[in-house]
């Protein structure tokens, strides 16, 4: 590295740099070449390498977050179900689409219910509901293809119901039967399907999310090498509690230096089980820190269907453009239940604030006003649709109750892609434990009972 | 005076210091060695029996290896860098990236790959290791197979959550659905070179050998650098593939030019031995060949090598049945004693050949501290104390 910066004195002509501070800079010879460093006479601005478009400034201010405004956030129609901007288009979509959407949604809660209650019950160990948040996992999935990858943090059952995932498929994993595609291995609501391209939650937050971005990259190259493949991104979604991970900050930054065609979605909904956002962040939510990345960044209100889906329809878009890059949607929302069903939310807020917020604004019975206004819907086939949902619902629960569990060798099986020679002495110690200790020991409830290990 | 008379009188001043003796306290330990030293003396790595100066003794020294491929004279760096060449080119799903790679890297294993193999396969990430594993388990979640680098073993603990809650559980809670991520490799240059401190010496190999999922590979030398790393890319689980970073430049022999892969999870015994069994893997075994040389010529006996290569799944049946025959056996490792690789051979060991036994297992490993820059000689095992538990073993 040469040191060439040199200046122009007017009394003097072209002077030495004052003090040299290196000996490897000299010598210092007055024909100076300019080069990417050089500063030329009352230049406004020097390239830093590390900030090559910042002007310089004779005044102090700090910047602060005081002076920037709030980040909008996106609507299409107000509480009511009502379109906001008249002079916009309507939204883009088929009557028999929206009301898909809209029995998903109600799926997904009534679902919710049924088993919130079921595991106070004690009939499965577990489950978390998506109750106010069902507009953002159901809006936005309806804007991707099938062929897209989906990363999820735990609370998107709309995303798996939007999907395709079966009632069937949702109770086979929630009580860890036979039919569960994770085995009986994962704690309930740690869905995941190959089939629809969604990879199985796991409970550490934030991971998924600079895996989102590899599986971008990965998606990006592939396309590189084989353009008759549809365009594909990842979605990639989280809470507003897990952005405060490192993970967040890995995954952003190495998706905007390499170019990824990822979206994440982060859904703020206000709390993180009992900490609110006042002690998760002081920034401007979520969606302000995308800008520091270099990653073009939108907020949208969550309950709303119709703004959710057109933002993450342009977020896929915009994945896409120029070989990819990643686009960052911060959807608002409230958790309108219990963080989990080993929570009771009303020890850290207000039971009135839970109940405005489920009575005055939530993406059900958004949609399901503006369907009624556009006279596509009423009370009878809201009943109707609610009591054919249940009975559907209780139906795969039931059946699912009574399957059995997995082979008892699924514990040991899938570890390595090979059972491996510590692992085969192990069963074979388990087995003799069993045949010893019979009494010990409920291995009927396992498919192929002591045999199916 | 001129700035340049100034400079040159300066440099003149600095060359007289640095070129005159200094008061043997405070010579540079680890440059030199005791004088009057038998088993403490530097490693000749030029004529090391474990490293092959002709393909003939390569050829005979491990079986594995592919017959009849001609052969060039390699360090470790270049072995892992022919390693990473042959697999970027034999499929294009490969790709190598990590903290400063696209140069070179700056151990040079990744030298001239990315102008051969393409920024888009071969590039710099962040710096962030928790956003590379992460990055990496994605990449090889859609079906490519990652090298993903981690500068030094000392840094992978940010990457911690991401190898041991996700790469090594990804296949087990995928289940049904088949989704796995084994194409992952994580490389990380690892162990002692004299003066890493705290941050460039550890060996973290027995934090990863408690996780179920992960397969924990390290070599001993460029020719089983080469096989086994092509072994951990072709394999269909995740790999912690640690180097050991005093071989890169130092361990130099003859390496098959072709593509070849050595087993995973199958030990090797370097050497053939009745009385005492060492089991060792990494830099260590260079250590253990001397003191086996000192020892089987003072004691008269012969001492069996075992070089795990694989350090989890290990080869249980090929050091139980060594110790079986000889009755002793001594692990060494670089990498502290507590909890270490040597206590879950010892215990196999004893569960496995308890009648056999005739002397205590002794682990010969780090001690339970951290690798204070002035003290490493004292931490890492020297010839002296594998010489010793030798001696101890024999005459239990």
């Amino acid at each position: 590295m040469s040191f060439r910066t040199a200046q122009r004195n007017p009394q003097l002509g072209w002077s030495r740099c004052p003090r040299p501070r290196w000996p490897h800079a000299l010598p210092l010879r007055r024909s100076v070449r300019w080069s990417s460093i050089s500063q030329r006479p009352g230049s406004d601005h020097v390239h830093f390498p590390g900030a090559v478009n910042s002007k310089f400034t004779t005044k102090l201010s700090f910047e602060r977050p005081s002076t920037h405004a709030t980040i909008p956030t996106f609507r299409v129609m107000d509480s009511d179900g009502l379109i906001v901007d008249k002079d916009r288009d309507p939204p883009d979509v088929s009557d028999e689409e929206v009301l898909t959407w809209y029995k998903n949604m109600l799926t997904v809660s009534i679902m919710d219910l049924i088993m919130f209650d079921a595991q106070r019950q004690g009939r499965l160990s577990f489950y978390m509901v998506s109750a106010g948040e069902e507009g953002i996992a159901v809006g936005s999935a309806s804007a991707l293809t099938p062929d897209d990858v989906i990363f999820a943090q735990y609370r998107e059952t709309g995303v798996f119901q939007q999907r395709g995932f079966t009632l069937e498929d949702f109770m086979s994993q929630l009580f860890a039967n036979r039919k569960d595609a994770g085995k009986g291995r994962n704690m309930p609501v740690h869905y995941g399907s190959s089939k629809l391209n969604i990879h199985t939650i796991s409970s550490p937050l934030a991971t998924q999310i600079p895996q989102a971005s590899g599986a971008a990259y990965a998606l990006k190259l592939q396309a590189l090498t084989n353009p008759t493949l549809p365009p594909r991104i990842v979605a990639c979604y989280f809470g507003e509690g897990a952005a405060s991970e490192g993970d967040f900050h890995a995954a952003l930054n190495i998706a905007a230096t390499r170019a990824c065609p990822v979206v994440f979605v982060c859904r703020n909904n206000g709390y993180a089980i009992s900490t609110p956002t006042l002690e998760q962040y002081r920034g401007d939510g979520i969606a302000s820190r995308g800008v520091g990345y270099g990653i073009d960044t939108v907020r949208v209100d969550g309950n709303d269907v119709f703004a959710v889906r057109e933002v993450m329809g342009r977020a896929r878009a915009m994945a896409l453009e120029g070989g990819g890059r990643p686009v960052l949607v911060e959807a608002m929302s409230y958790r309108v239940s219990h963080h989990s069903t080993s929570d009771d939310s009303f020890a850290y807020r207000a039971k009135v604030e839970v109940e405005d917020w489920k009575r005055r604004d939530n993406p059900v019975t958004r949609l399901r006003k503006w369907m009624e206004g556009r006279g596509m819907w009423d009370a009878e086939r809201e009943g109707e649709a609610r009591r054919r949902i249940r009975g559907e619902v209780l139906g795969a629960f039931a059946r699912a109750e009574r399957e059995k569990r997995p082979r008892l060798r699924g514990m040991f099986e899938d570890v390595y892609e090979e059972v491996t020679e510590e692992a085969r002495g192990q069963m074979e110690e388990l087995r003799g434990v069993l045949e010893r200790y019979p009494e010990e020991y409920d291995v009927d409830e396992y498919e192929g009972g002591r045999d199916g290990l | 005076m001129s700035v340049l008379a100034r400079f040159l009188r300066q440099r003149r001043k600095l060359r007289r210091l640095l070129e005159s003796p200094l008061p043997s306290a405070y010579q540079r330990p680890y440059s030199s060695h005791p004088p009057k030293a038998r088993l403490n003396v530097p490693q000749d790595y030029s004529s090391h029996p474990l490293l092959h100066q002709s393909s003939s003794s390569l050829y005979a020294s491990c079986p594995e290896l592919p017959r009849n491929s001609p052969t060039t004279r390699l360090n470790l760096f270049q072995s892992v860098n022919a390693a990473l060449s042959h697999a970027l080119q034999s499929s294009p799903t490969t790709l190598v990236f990590g903290e400063d790679v696209a140069f070179g890297g700056v151990f040079r294993c990744t030298s001239n790959l990315s102008t051969s193999f393409g920024s888009e396969r071969v590039f710099n990430t962040p710096l962030s290791e928790q956003g590379i594993v992460g990055f990496a388990i994605g990449c090889a979640a859609q079906g490519m197979r990652p090298i993903a680098e981690i500068q030094f073993a000392d840094y992978v603990y940010p990457a911690f959550d991401q190898l041991v809650n996700e790469a090594a559980k990804w296949r087990f809670r995928e289940g049904g659905t088949g989704g796995e991520i084994g194409g992952l490799v994580v490389r990380m240059p690892c162990g002692g070179v004299g003066h890493g401190a705290l941050y460039h010496s550890q060996s973290p190999e027995s934090l990863f050998t408690h996780v179920p999922g992960l397969r924990v590979v390290m070599p001993r030398s460029p020719s089983q650098a080469k096989g086994l790393l092509l072994a951990s890319i072709a394999c269909n689980d995740p790999v912690v593939f640690l180097e050991p970073k005093v071989l890169y430049r130092a361990a130099v022999e003859q390496v098959p030019t072709e593509a070849y892969e050595l087993p995973l999870s199958k030990a090797e015994i370097l050497k053939e031995g009745k009385d005492v069994t060492i089991i060792s893997y990494g830099h260590p075994l260079y250590t253990c060949s001397s003191a086996i040389a000192a020892a089987e010529k003072d004691f008269d006996i012969t001492v069996e090598l075992i070089d795990l290569r694989t350090l989890y799944p290990w080869d249980r049946p090929a050091v139980l049945e060594s110790v079986q025959k000889t009755g002793r056996a001594i692990v060494v490792h670089e990498s502290m004693v507590n909890a270490g690789v040597g206590a879950e051979v010892a215990a196999t060991i004893q569960e496995g050949a308890f009648l056999k036994l005739e002397a205590p297992i002794q682990r010969v490993a780090g001690w339970s501290t951290h690798m204070g820059l002035v003290y490493e000689k004292f931490n890492i095992p020297d010839v002296a104390r594998v010489y010793d538990a030798i001696r101890k073993a024999i005459d239990y």
